[in-house]
């Protein structure tokens, strides 16, 4: 099953590859993997999309609270939370179609921020699953380039990882 | 006064009360080895291989509770340490490794001897540093004795650049250390103690497995007591050995691939079973489908949760000191009405009995050949049981563990989890050195002694009077009998071809040697040997090439299907 793991962790040079070299020495998952500081300088925050059965995800989240580094972890897909991916793509956007992407666009409350004679950039924000429809819903010949994020998460309502 | 990194390291080593440094110097320590060299309160040995460094820094903390420290120079030093590290990481052994680095301005910059230490070493510690301001060596060595010897044990590496520990400042130890990301179990919850006695007095057919994690949190004494208030059978993983005294008619001996037979049935068919500082590794249950196979409630306590439910499910995790929950476990039983029925549990004790009668660690003896389970078994009956013991890894390793019979937390030394050959010689150097006045003994063999044997060198400079027990059998003995089981007798690189004159070597290197050839010359020669108090003896004893260890529960089997001598 999908997993969406929060976790606080010192912000230290070494921190990220404690946390990837425990992924990929136990044989976990990483879907995804995004990581920034936090409004504390001295903390970063994870968020990891991994997938496994309950006892693999059990393991994942005990051994990534046996980093000494780790402050706190919180598996998101526990309870209610949310999630948000940002992902940029340039088309090719001439003639005909540079009417039709701006509306795609805006029907996918996107935003176009960089615009050429030949191309647009799009910009836009939402679960993993609402950037996919988008780049099914374009015509793929014309994706010049996709860039995405990964997911960042956040529980809902008093839901609060913290130190 | 302003000290140099160098002396504010070396400072450090004497305020966490640091009796020795295993190591070798090289030209990022300098700076260090000088700081070294103007005290005296911290013994430097010299070893001749940064491996036999780590080993006996391991040698050392294993055989006693403190934290061991090695000191290793950048590059080529660490990689060399790297088999020491990881052997310590995989037994949970409280370590300080401190390496030296190229300066901070040359990291990155592929300079001579430069390596990327933390990277390296990263999964094999429990923690690791690398210092990049003079200001911080003393809080950071502070928190590596701390993390080391805290919660679960283990190593734990200090990387300081060449410049920074030359630059000076300020020396202030830090009286303590807090770390906010890291706050090691102590006490049980003891809702969950209670649960588990209630468990315990119900049980008809009880077992308890204990690990290496009763000999690190110094809990036998607890356990001891725990096992005969309750009557029930106790077994030892290879790891736990000397937790529980092995001559005690309660013991059923050694479990898992090389456990007795009623140490293994009975794992298979209690229906109550008490883990302590265990961890149900595949060198223990085997299969884990054969092993559910049997119903049955598992109490697991130990220090880490990460080792609860890992690879086999247990019913009732209990996360402390080992030794604080079995304080927590005998108070509750004193405190409670019930009392253990021995009623109750005298017929799993008769089918104990009937698995003992097995005698699964018969072997047949000859006058002509030396049995190397004799060997053992007269080793035990000259050292009166009382000796350290040190071992490298393969058949002499297990019948070491099967014939001596360790009465005593950490008098059993060996590379368990990683199962390092070359580990004996340099840890017995560690044990020696904390425990002069002990016999300290490794059990090798003629593979596993050729990967540290230099240091017979190191053994002369500080005249450590080991007794190193070889069981020569010309073969890499538990490859040898893998190939005969499982590969057609094909013994592909498992001869020892070539071999040197030990007795020679021995002598070469300033020490007794003795070659060991008849059955009835065995115990007169250890006898000789233990009497050379002052003496490294180095005792080649010419063993049967054929003999195998038994009881044998092959990878991928259950417990249950073990094959015994009687077998083949």
């Amino acid at each position: 099953m999908r997993h969406i793991i929060s976790l606080l962790m010192e912000n230290e040079a070494g921190a990220l590859s404690r946390v990837s070299g425990l992924f990929s020495a136990r044989g976990y998952n990483i879907e995804s993997l995004t990581v920034a500081p936090t409004e504390d300088a001295t903390l970063s925050r994870m968020t990891i999309v991994t997938s496994g059965s309950d006892e693999v995800i059990e393991q994942i989240y005990k051994q990534l609270n046996k980093l000494i580094e780790v402050v706190a972890v919180m598996d998101l897909s526990e309870g209610e939370h949310l999630e948000r991916e940002l992902m940029l793509v340039k088309v090719r956007a001439e003639g005909a179609v540079r009417e039709e992407m701006k509306r795609m666009t805006d029907i996918f409350r996107g935003c176009i921020i960089d615009v050429s004679d030949k191309t647009y950039t799009i910009q836009l924000t939402g679960t993993g699953h609402k950037l996919e429809s988008f780049l099914q819903a374009i015509d793929r010949s014309l994706i010049l380039e996709t860039v995405r994020t990964g997911a960042s998460g956040i529980g809902r309502g008093d839901r609060i990882l913290k130190l | 006064m302003e000290l140099t990194g160098a002396e504010i390291t070396i400072r450090c080593l004497q305020e966490e009360g640091a009796e020795y440094v295993f190591g070798y110097p090289g030209g990022a320590v300098l700076h260090i080895y000088d700081a070294l060299f103007t005290q005296n309160q911290v013994k430097h040995i010299l070893v001749r291989h940064e491996q036999a460094a780590v080993h006996a820094a391991d040698g050392y903390a294993r055989s006693t509770d403190k934290v061991g420290v090695a000191l290793v120079t950048s590059g080529p030093g660490v990689t060399n340490a790297v088999t020491g590290i990881a052997t310590a990481y995989m037994d949970s052994i409280p370590m300080v490794i401190i390496s030296g680095q190229v300066p901070t301005y040359a990291i990155g910059e592929d300079a001579f001897q430069e390596v990327d230490t933390v990277g390296i070493t990263r999964p094999c510690v429990k923690h690791n540093f690398l210092v990049k301001d003079v200001k911080e060596i003393a809080s950071t060595i502070k928190k590596a004795f701390y993390l080391a010897k805290s919660g679960r044990p283990g190593p734990v590496l200090v990387d300081i650049p060449k410049d920074i520990s030359n630059q000076k400042t300020e020396f202030s130890y830090p009286s303590s250390v807090s770390i906010r990301s890291y706050h090691p179990a102590q006490h049980s919850d003891l809702e969950q103690v209670k649960c588990a006695v209630q468990l315990l007095l119900a049980a008809k057919r009880p077992m308890i497995y204990a690990g290496g994690g009763v000999i690190l949190a110094d809990a036998s004494k607890q356990l001891t007591e725990l096992v005969r208030l309750l009557g029930f059978p106790c077994t030892n993983t290879l790891m736990g050995l000397g937790g529980y005294p092995a001559t005690d008619k309660q013991f059923v001996g050694m479990l898992g691939m090389h456990g007795t037979y009623e140490a293994n049935m009975g794992m298979q068919y209690c229906d109550v079973l008490l883990a302590v500082g265990a961890r149900f590794d595949d060198r223990v249950v085997g299969n884990v489908k054969h092993f559910n196979q049997e119903k049955r409630k598992i109490i697991h306590i130990d220090i880490d949760p990460s080792s609860i439910s890992k690879r086999v499910k247990v019913d009732l995790p209990i996360v402390g000191d080992v030794a604080h929950v079995l304080d927590d476990l005998l108070a509750e039983l004193h405190g409670t009405k019930e009392k253990p029925d021995q009623q109750a549990i005298a017929p799993w004790w008769a089918q104990i009995k009937e698995w003992r009668g097995k005698n699964s660690l018969v072997y047949k003896n000859s006058d002509e050949i030396i049995k190397p389970q004799f060997v053992i078994e007269k080793l035990y009956e000259v050292t009166q049981g009382d000796a350290f013991i040190t071992s490298d890894v393969g058949q002499h390793q297990m019948w070491a563990a099967q014939y001596y019979k360790f009465d005593k937390p950490r008098r059993w030394i060996n590379s368990g989890g990683l199962g390092t050959m070359g580990f004996g010689l340099p840890a017995a150097m560690g044990v020696q050195l904390a425990h002069p006045d002990s016999h300290v003994a490794c059990v090798t063999g003629e593979g596993s002694i050729q990967m540290c044997i230099q240091e017979l060198s190191t053994c002369k400079q500080f005249q450590l009077p080991l007794k190193i027990i070889m069981l020569n059998n010309r073969y890499l003995g538990m490859v040898r009998q893998w190939q005969q089981f499982f590969h057609g007798n094909r013994y592909a690189e498992s001869y020892m071809d070539a071999l040197p004159d030990f007795v020679k070597l021995a002598e070469a290197y300033g020490h007794v040697g003795m070659r060991i050839e008849k059955p009835s010359d065995v115990e007169p020669a250890l006898k000789e040997a233990f009497g050379r108090k002052q003496q490294l003896v180095f005792m080649d004893f010419i063993t049967d090439q054929t003999e195998n260890v038994f009881p044998m529960v092959q990878g991928g089997k259950g417990l249950s299907e073990v094959i015994l001598a009687e077998d083949l």
